[in-house]
């Protein structure tokens, strides 16, 4: 290996590392707020990426059926619990918040599908598309065992990813998909290396929304509830935050962190129904890193993740895969060798 | 009909079920019926490592993997027979987990379900790269099994063995769960402290149980390769782990049968669905995925017990008043008692503490204390709130490294061992948060505190060797609970009892130990007053059969009649030590309790 390949590997690695430390800090904020490892993360992300292609090639996205058959199981599960406590005034509020606002990005992209506008506007079209998704699939799936273990949520989120991997399946169909390239501008760095736009826009979003990220959870009211509700649900309840409430809004900023994931890969990654699963597991891999706690450690640990990748692939592309997951035992044990050893206990088995 | 043998006779009626059902069905139930036999071995594994020992896998079809890959890879490329196969895939699968286990299963909480998924489809992916294991094609052509001259090809004969196979497995589960070894992997999910206060190792015991249920599943695997006679990577990726996870969790995670319920469950209705779901839709194939996965998700907001947990609520609920008297002492030849140790001599030093220090970053929580506990006294600790003694008390029993000092126990320096193996040496100690088993009944309680005496391994306990010793626990579990006044309760389950008596439940258990010093942390919070005065008896009754004792206690009156001598500590250090009287005379005691006079 050369220092050209080496630098080749090494910003390749850098490009996946912003995608891994985008997906680490949904991934991150999910489970913070909530205690679930949210598998499908990757799924959302293939999904806006599917939804730019369908665009692209002049077609209404799937993503319409799904996201409005998610809305309508959603308003379901919303009218059946509220009829049930009897509190028939909130349902046309809930038919609204759960049915309406998500379908409001279906109706802009059957405005939009096969009109010739700028590129930008069905690339924001499929993230908006895409945010809805893990809001509704939370909320149908996952909210009404919010005070379950952790493990027995992560069961469920597990089989969440293969409802939606099967759903994409069904909606999208086999077949992959790669976008036109966001930016085609390549830069040259020093005697002519080149770094393409692509690379360059992938690293900087990543720091750009890492930093934003940042400051909304350290300045923000709204960043300090959903730090309050990861700490401690009861206390949280205690001084007036709502975690479903918040649980929501992460949710929602997760599912937009995974519809930018979906439009800046599948120009450099063709997506299939079933891609997003890796870059899922992948970016675990640096959440993991990170405790599931920590941003800064989850970017250190994206970044790393992203190199060993690259590199990884260019000894062996069969087993890279296989490469970058066995980096996840090493940093589990560190992990479990510098946890403080609370005395936790599990659950009982539920008779 | 008498309701005792009602389970006998389900398992009766099962096994004849079983015996003759390839006499009347087709050849697609038999194989059917094959498939649910391989599952369920499977799913058997899971049911004790993560319904019982609380370690959720989600990539136990990788096991499943490599017992299969390796059989079928040793008889093609070998020639060799399958039996050696299975003799093959069984070290190599054992093996493994021993390895993944080792690395893995110290992690607490969430990450190691996590590093499951990691290595689950790590080894998925590895099968489908290796050039030895036929890439994604896979390998074919492995040799049926035989056994002397019939051979096994057909599915009617492969039938037996399975099913002789799970019978083998379930029985083998079932004697563990009630054996030495079975009572400290039912106590995995109250945690290593509580494990390790009997001096059982809990990370040895997760490791053993990790193991057991990869072997089984190789057993699967080896059947598997050997009936189908083709093995390819997809069968053992993770969709098929989270398969197997689906039928324990369908089945009953709680109970073994619902290992093989649950297996029944999920592949009778897969059958169904991909009968049924091509006449509703063109994608019939694909809708399969998402109709499991929405199953497994209402499974798990409604019905989180399964089927037999389903089953064994409404069974309880009508037979609950026969269970206490289903249950005589069986009749059998007395054994003698476990072997006790000798106690120290009366007045010679058992526990010292000299300078004892520990830090919490910047809090000092126990700040130079040194006292001294004799054989046969009774030592309070007593403090206001924040003392520090339930600190000093981990310190002692070593649930925590200490800053700077040092402990002695019986002439050695612990102060640096681990609990567990101060636990050995004769210190038992009670929790001021109990940790009891709830789901389990007080007998079992008492017994799994006996652990650290007797010996007998997981082997010796599967295939039911171990009669004789766990008769002598048993004999030393029902002796403990009688001197504490609850043997007339012994099949209750020790959730049911009031606070204050799992208190004294757990001075039972750590009697069980035949502890040369008792450490006992607020025994009688919780308590009456007829209880306090019979756990006071209790405590002077052990005093005088030469067990030392180390309490710490709230209840002023209580420690005051039962001490012999009391230590006080106040901001973590030790104020005053003396007897009794001394103690409360003492105007700094006084002081520290009430607050001084201006």
């Amino acid at each position: 290996m050369t220092w050209d390949v080496a630098l080749i590997l090494s910003i390749d690695g850098l490009a996946n590392g912003a995608v891994y430390l985008l997906a680490g800090l949904g991934l991150v904020l999910i489970f913070s707020v909530t205690r679930v490892v949210f598998v499908p993360f990757g799924d959302v992300a293939a999904f806006a990426a599917l939804s730019l292609a369908a665009f692209e090639a002049g077609k209404m996205p799937a993503t319409v059926g799904l996201v409005l058959t998610l809305a309508a199981l959603a308003v379901a599960t919303e009218v059946v619990a509220l009829v049930r406590r009897r509190e028939f005034a909130r349902i046309p509020m809930a038919i609204a918040g759960w049915g309406l606002l998500p379908a409001l990005p279906c109706l802009l992209a059957w405005l939009i599908a096969g009109k010739p506008l700028p590129a930008a506007v069905p690339i924001l079209t499929s993230i908006l598309l895409v945010v809805p998704i893990t809001p509704l699939v939370a909320r149908v799936a996952l909210q009404p065992i919010a005070d379950a273990s952790a493990l027995v949520l992560l069961i469920a989120s597990l089989a969440l990813h293969f409802l939606l991997s099967g759903l994409g399946l069904l909606f999208f169909g086999p077949e992959g998909s790669r976008t036109a390239p966001l930016a085609t501008w390549v830069l040259s760095l020093g005697d002519g290396f080149p770094i393409s736009a692509q690379v360059l826009l992938m690293i900087t979003s990543a720091i750009v929304l890492s930093g934003l990220f940042f400051l909304a959870f350290e300045r923000t009211v709204t960043g300090k509830a959903l730090r309050a509700t990861a700490v401690n649900r009861v206390g949280a309840r205690l001084v007036g935050i709502r975690p479903a409430r918040t649980a929501l809004l992460a949710y929602g900023c997760a599912s937009l962190l995974a519809g930018l994931i979906g439009v800046l890969i599948s120009p450099v990654m063709t997506m299939y129904y079933d891609s997003g699963l890796l870059i899922g597991l992948k970016a675990f891999v640096a959440a993991i890193i990170g405790g599931l706690t920590s941003y800064p450690l989850t970017a250190v640990g994206a970044i790393a993740v992203g190199l060993v990748e690259s590199f990884a692939s260019f000894f062996s592309g069969a087993l890279k895969d296989v490469i970058v997951f066995s980096l996840l035992i090493p940093a589990l044990m560190l992990r479990s060798y510098w946890a403080t050893h609370s005395e936790e206990e599990t659950e009982e088995v539920d008779q | 009909m008498n309701r005792i043998t009602a389970p006998r006779l389900g398992l009766g009626i099962a096994v004849a079920l079983l015996a003759l059902a390839p006499a009347a069905l087709g050849n697609f139930a038999v194989a059917l019926l094959n498939d649910i036999g391989i599952a369920a071995l499977v799913a058997l594994g899971l049911v004790l490592l993560t319904g019982v020992g609380g370690a959720t896998s989600f990539g136990q079809a990788a096991f499943v993997g490599i017992a299969a890959y390796a059989s079928a890879w040793l008889t093609t490329a070998h020639g060799v027979s399958p039996w050696l196969g299975l003799l093959f895939a069984l070290l190599v699968t054992g093996a493994a987990a021993l390895a993944i286990g080792a690395l893995t299963l110290r992690l607490g909480g969430h990450f190691l379900p996590i590093s499951t998924i990691a290595w689950g489809l790590s080894i998925a992916m590895l099968f489908g790269n290796l050039e030895a294991l036929g890439r994604h094609t896979g390998l074919s052509n492995i040799p049926a099994l035989r056994l002397g001259p019939w051979s096994l090809a057909d599915a009617r004969s492969i039938y037996y063995l399975i099913w002789v196979l799970v019978g083998l497995a379930t029985w083998f589960a079932y004697n563990l769960l009630q054996s030495r070894t079975g009572r400290a992997i039912r106590s995995l999910r109250g945690g290593a402290t509580l494990l390790a206060s009997v001096g059982a190792d809990a990370f040895r015991v997760r490791l053993t149980l990790f193991v057991t249920a990869a072997l089984f599943a190789a057993v699967a695997g080896w059947l598997y390769a050997h009936m189908n006679r083709f093995v390819s990577p997809t069968p053992f990726d993770m969709h098929a782990s989270i398969q197997y996870l689906l039928m324990a969790v369908a089945g009953g995670l709680g109970q073994l049968t619902g290992a093989l319920v649950g297996a029944a469950l999920v592949l009778v209705l897969k059958n169904g669905l991909q009968d049924l779901l091509p006449l509703l839709s063109s994608r019939g194939t694909q809708l399969e995925a998402v109709v499991f996965a929405a199953l497994f998700i209402l499974l798990l907001h409604h019905a989180r017990g399964g089927l037999m947990g389903f089953l064994t609520r409404w069974t309880r609920g009508r037979f609950a008043a026969d269970a206490a008297a289903s249950k005589p002492a069986a009749p059998v030849a007395p054994v003698a008692a476990l072997a006790s140790r000798t106690l120290p001599q009366r007045g010679t030093p058992v526990l010292s503490v000299n300078g004892a220090v520990k830090r919490f970053g910047g809090l000092v929580a126990v700040n130079d204390v040194s006292f001294d506990v004799k054989a046969g006294e009774i030592v309070g600790l007593i403090g206001p709130n924040g003392a520090g003694k339930s600190t000093m008390f981990n310190l002692v029993t070593g649930a925590l490294p200490m800053t700077a000092g040092q402990v002695r126990f019986l002439d050695q320096n612990i102060t640096s061992l681990p609990q567990r193996t101060i636990a050995r040496m004769g210190m038992a100690r009670t929790f001021q948060h109990v940790k009891l088993r709830p789901q389990m009944s007080l007998l079992d309680n008492v017994a799994l505190g006996a652990h650290a005496r007797t010996h007998a391994g997981i082997l010796a306990a599967g295939l039911g060797l171990d009669g004789h010793e766990e008769q002598q626990i048993f004999d030393e579990a029902r002796r403990q609970l009688t001197r504490i006044g609850l043997a007339d309760r012994a099949h209750e389950l020790a959730g049911n009892l009031p606070l204050g008596t799992q208190r004294i439940l757990e001075i039972a258990r750590a009697l069980a130990a035949d502890p040369v010093l008792l450490v006992l942390d607020e025994p009688a919070a919780g308590l009456r007053r007829k209880e306090k005065m019979a756990l006071g008896e209790l405590l002077r009754r052990l005093r005088e059969e030469g067990v030392t004792i180390l309490i710490v206690e709230h209840d002023m009156d209580f420690v005051m009649k039962l001490v012999d001598r009391l230590v006080v500590m106040n901001f973590g250090s030790k104020l005053v030590e003396g007897p009794p009287a001394a103690v409360r005379s003492d105007t700094r005691v006084q002081a520290a309790y009430l607050g001084s006079v201006a």
